[in-house]
């Protein structure tokens, strides 16, 4: 026993040191990573954003250096605090108190102390800045927009939030990602990849080098430019004509399904989301709960898409064989189904035939052509899908591909749809007839509607619309440049587009001829209604414009949405006109209706429900007139800098 | 026998081999811990590492001394080697150099020699030659009293010199003693006081004298046979009790405020958060670094001169005293343990050697080795790994420092040179 003791003792001790380094090094011990050893630091060095051009090389995004004034408490020696505030054009109060809030943070690690420091101030502080010990200058890259428009187009960069660092862990603290249009949808190709440097720190966090001679450190790569397929110009204009209204304007080239201008109106300008007041105006726009200037009315609004809606069931019906665009219908002001009058319509000749049909917007000839649709099966549920099958393949009713962040489905009702509210076979044609005119269940964005000019205006097939021309040396996805077919033959588009043209010639846009261009188009006007203190209140209608030109082989499809505009020709008539004409023929001769567009407001009538009292709607109000919308002046941004001096 | 003995020299290889095993890793992760910048040369004197293979070069020097001295001259020189080591201590106070608050150091021009490194051997050698002088009886209080008076004076000088963390190791010759026929009631009365202290500061007087209690009771009651008088075991418990509230008073007006803290974040007894995070602060970052580079180090460690906190000297006094923290951030799981085992097998081997002696003044001699070698790698280890309350003292071989190095070449090796001369003692 007395020998044993101490024996025994080593022994014990032995084993349990031997525990304990177990459970220190192997049990309780998380996987190691050079980011989470507080030993290295992590430095990044962050490369150049791409910039953003438009389809014909204009630049509109660019990059400028923003100089921040960073400080390092536990380094600073006294200074001559006089000169320095003078030279930061700070007061001495604001000196004391950004010092205190920086040590308060910390000694050790830098603080911005002030941000974003002017051009000129950061010239004269950087030959003064050894001066101050702690002090240094951190130079940052922010967006530079050569232009004030686009803004839903263009987006918009911020930084990055927990939620985003946790879901990639690219992202670090303080990093800059897309947040909303182009940036964000391409985000990986314009940002490039960050380098990073390891630095082997002391305990008193200091760096003593690189870690193992910089073995783990990668280089930055510069992230690619991008060319978009808006064109400026057009875009600019749209968002001229949008100027008072609500709504927006989707323009595609329907020989690639490139999106020539995406306008949503109320828009705002780019450079309200860069530099010192970023946040504060970001908070101003979405807080605005009632013109709602972030939401992308081209691409997120879904609208009934009304009278334009009639031409897919023109098509449809041809296709099915269950009407030809010789056969006539009488129209009574409207369709009756016994003595019930289904469905109202306007003054027009009786009875129509097809063409006649889709120039004079005829109710009666398109409830009559659905439901022949409709009844030429069994079983309404069949027909329904048959019918939903068809519309679908105009890209409707679905999310379309495009490349740009946001968007909405659209509704195209189906069997199963009708089945769930109606009950299984509880239902028939004579239910349903309001999707005969685009009301009803069907629901469409604007640049659904626009795509679905283009698809006509192809005689049967589109491109899936994108926003992107180039990248910098690489190509574009393929799915933007294979054709999607509809499921009609091309040889039924003939009748419809001559009706379409007619809409031109002698029917509801006869008004809005443009001189040596020929237009196909279709005017709609949906009924809406809003909720006012929980009662159902019908707002005036908004005025719809689908139109295509040249009549053959198109350049451009356009869907326009002017909300609570009225029919279809008083106000989306003319801007889809007038952006035909401009993107045609490069300048404006039908300048009496690009007057009156510049000169009419819809601002009252958007007021109306938020006033609290009665009001009228359609043709019972007058119009707001206001002096004639200026052009922006072409912004040359006094923040704005040679591009050069950008690209390193 | 003859025969081998010549080959070998006599000497016990085993041990050799395991002391060149630890002095090479220790310099290995003395040069990890210490070197700044680049690693040039390995004899830049400039650095740490350098010096320390510079005294590492002396060592061998050392041991071809010791092991040519005839192993009778440790024996017989005993006494006068231990009262020279005695009048180095005195002589601190007078020539002596105050190193971090400690008077322990010798100036010789840049040289600093630290005798208390040397007393621990001139220590074990006049214990061993005291306890094997054929009149003394360990059973005997009077003999009992002059062993542990041998080991008093050099802790007691040691104690005067503000080095509490060398004191310690002089209990380790409590081992010695018990192995030399101390009463088993010595064991029995050392472990209680460990226990009470610890209790009572944990839990306080009450509770610890309530256990007490039970357990002196308990044993009064079930002790059929030989059962001493209930009066007695009420004195033990009045003894433990007041014992218990001296060492509360102790703790709360002997002790200074950091190694009040040490003890309390040993214990857990701080339970204010705020202050807790103070004490952390303030006593505990030693530690706290030593922990996190150890745990860094994962199963196979970062690897030589690869460890990112000993790199940027995260852990105060890496080279000294917290070395191990170097061994367990670059070689991980499998170099600590491996060290832990190294240590392990040299101290068995050495109690193992010691039990073989035919002379007594070389067993007892060997255990007091042992017992060194166990306290030093136990108190030091242990503290590292936040096993016990920081004190400091070296690892042996490992630790950076002539002197240590030095002081304990020489407690081994003269052990290694009377073990080789066992075959004449007769």
């Amino acid at each position: 026993m007395r020998k044993l003791l101490l024996l025994l003792t080593v022994i014990i001790v032995g084993l349990l040191f031997i525990a304990r380094l177990f459970y220190l090094q192997v049990y309780n011990k998380e996987a190691y990573s050079l980011f989470e050893d507080s030993a290295i630091s992590t430095v990044y060095d962050y490369p150049k954003r791409g910039y953003v051009f438009d389809r014909n090389g204009k630049l509109l995004v660019a990059n400028q250096p923003s100089y921040d004034v960073m400080v390092i408490p536990r380094e600073v020696e006294p200074l001559d605090t006089l000169e320095f505030c003078a030279l930061l054009k700070i007061t001495k109060d604001d000196f004391k108190r950004k010092y205190t809030r920086a040590r308060n943070y910390s000694p050790r690690i830098p603080s911005v102390f002030l941000p974003q420091l002017s051009k000129k101030d950061y010239a004269v502080l950087q030959e003064k800045m050894r001066k101050f010990d702690g002090f240094y200058i951190q130079k940052r890259s922010l967006r530079d927009y050569q232009t004030t428009i686009g803004a839903n187009v263009l987006g918009d960069i911020g930084e990055v939030n927990q939620r985003i660092i946790k879901k990639q862990p690219y992202y670090k603290m303080g990093d800059l990602i897309g947040k909303q249009g182009v940036e964000l949808s391409y985000e990986a190709i314009l940002r490039g990849v960050k380098g990073i440097k390891f630095i082997q720190k002391d305990r008193f966090n200091k760096d003593i080098g690189p870690y193992k001679e910089g073995k783990f450190d990668t280089l930055p790569q510069p992230g690619k430019d991008i060319t978009i397929t808006i064109d400026s110009e057009l875009q600019q204009y749209g968002e001229l004509l949008m100027t008072n209204k609500r709504g927006g304007i989707v323009a595609i080239d329907p020989s690639n399904g490139e999106i020539l201008a995406l306008v949503s109106g109320p828009n705002y300008n780019p450079n309200m989301l860069v530099g010192r007041n970023r946040s504060k105006n970001f908070s101003k726009l979405y807080r605005d709960s009632i013109a709602k200037p972030l939401f992308d009315r081209g691409l997120q609004a879904q609208y009934p898409p009304g009278s334009p809606f009639k031409v897919i069931n023109a098509l449809i019906g041809l296709q099915e064989g269950v009407i030809t665009p010789g056969d006539k219908v009488t129209c009574r002001m409207g369709y009756y189904y016994g003595s019930r009058r289904l469905t109202g319509c306007h003054h027009h000749k009786s009875p129509v035939a097809m063409n006649d049909g889709i120039a004079q917007s005829c109710n009666a000839y398109f409830v009559t052509a659905y439901r022949k649709i409709i009844d030429k099966y069994n079983d309404a549920g069949s027909a329904m899908n048959t019918w939903a099958n068809h519309a679908k393949s105009f890209g409707l009713g679905n999310y379309l591909g495009y490349d740009l962040p946001v968007g909405q489905k659209g509704r195209i009702p189906d069997g199963d749809y009708y089945d769930r509210a109606y009950g299984d076979n509880r239902w028939g044609s004579t239910y349903i007839v309001s999707n005969a005119i685009g009301q009803g269940e069907v629901e469409a964005t604007p640049i659904q509607l626009a795509n679905m000019a283009a698809a006509i205006g192809n005689r049967g097939y589109y491109f899936t619309p994108h926003i992107i021309k180039a990248i910098e040396g690489d190509t574009i996805p393929s799915k933007y440049t294979t054709p999607n077919h509809t499921t009609i033959d091309k040889r039924h588009f003939g009748p419809v587009i001559q009706g379409m043209f007619d809409v031109y010639n002698k029917g509801t846009a006869a008004t809005l001829r443009i001189p040596g261009i020929d237009i196909c188009g279709k005017t709609g006007t949906a009924e809406n209604f809003v909720k006012i203190d929980s009662v159902k209140t019908q707002l005036t209608d908004h005025s719809i414009f689908v139109a295509f030109a040249p009549k053959d082989n198109p350049k451009i499809a356009i869907a326009v949405f002017v909300e609570n505009g009225y029919w279809g020709s008083r106000f989306a008539g003319r801007m889809a006109s007038l952006m035909i004409e401009k993107y045609i023929k490069g300048e404006i001769t039908r300048t009496d209706m690009e007057h009156w567009i510049l000169t009419h407001s819809l601002e009252n009538e958007y007021a109306k429900p938020y006033s609290g009292e009665p009001f009228k709607i359609n043709g019972e109000t007058t119009l707001q007139v206001v002096d004639k919308v200026k052009p922006p002046e072409n912004n040359d941004l006094n923040n704005s800098i040679p591009i050069q001096s950008n690209q390193q | 026998m003859h025969r081998e003995n010549h080959r070998g020299f006599g000497f016990d290889w085993i041990t050799i081999i395991l002391f060149l095993l630890l002095v090479g890793f220790g310099w290995l992760n003395i040069m990890s811990a210490s070197h700044v910048g680049e690693i040039g040369s390995y004899f830049d004197m400039s650095q740490l590492y350098g010096k320390q293979l510079v005294f590492l070069g002396l060592t061998f020097v050392l041991i071809i001394l010791i092991l040519s001295v005839e192993a009778k001259f440790y024996e017989r020189f005993a006494s006068i080697i231990y009262i020279i080591a005695m009048l180095s201590l005195v002589g601190l106070f007078i020539f002596g150099k105050d190193v971090n608050g400690a008077r322990s150091w010798y100036g010789i021009g840049s040289m600093t020699l630290q005798p208390s490194e040397f007393a621990k051997f001139a220590t074990a050698l006049a214990v061993a030659k005291y306890m094997s002088d054929l009149q003394t009886n360990m059973n005997t209080i009077k003999d009992q009293l002059r062993a542990v008076g041998i080991i008093i004076v050099p802790a007691a000088l040691i104690l005067l010199q503000n080095d509490a963390g060398s004191t310690l190791v002089y209990a380790s010759f409590f081992f010695v003693f018990y192995r030399e026929g101390l009463q088993q009631i010595y064991l029995a009365i050392a472990l209680s006081t460990i226990i009470l202290a610890v209790l009572a500061l944990k839990f306080g007087i009450v509770v610890t004298g309530i256990i007490a209690a039970v357990v002196i009771f308990g044993i009064y009651f079930f002790r059929r046979k030989k059962r001493a008088s209930i009066i007695q075991s009420v004195v033990i418990l009045l003894i433990c009790i007041s014992f218990s509230a001296g060492v509360k008073l102790f703790y709360n007006h002997v002790l200074k405020p950091h190694q009040q803290n040490r003890i309390s974040l040993w214990l857990r007894l701080e339970k204010d958060p705020t202050k807790l995070e103070q004490m952390k602060k303030e006593e505990a970052y030693n530690l706290i670094q030593s922990e996190q580079a150890i745990s860094s180090g994962g199963w196979t460690g970062k690897g030589f001169l690869q460890g990112t906190r000993t790199t940027g000297k995260f852990v105060p006094e890496q080279e000294t005293d917290y070395i191990f923290s170097t061994v367990g951030e670059e070689w991980g799981f499998l170099g600590s343990s491996l060290v832990v085992v190294l240590f392990m097998a040299l101290i068995i081997r050495v109690l193992y050697l010691a039990e073989s002696q035919k002379s007594q003044f070389s067993r007892v001699y060997g255990y007091g080795v042992a017992s060194i070698f166990f306290v030093h790698f136990t108190i030091n280890t242990g503290m590292v790994m936040g096993l016990i309350p920081t004190v400091g003292i070296p690892l042996p071989f490992f630790s950076y420092g002539g002197s240590g190095l030095w002081g304990f070449t020489i407690l081994l090796f003269i052990f290694i040179k009377l073990d080789s001369n066992k075959i004449n003692e007769w």
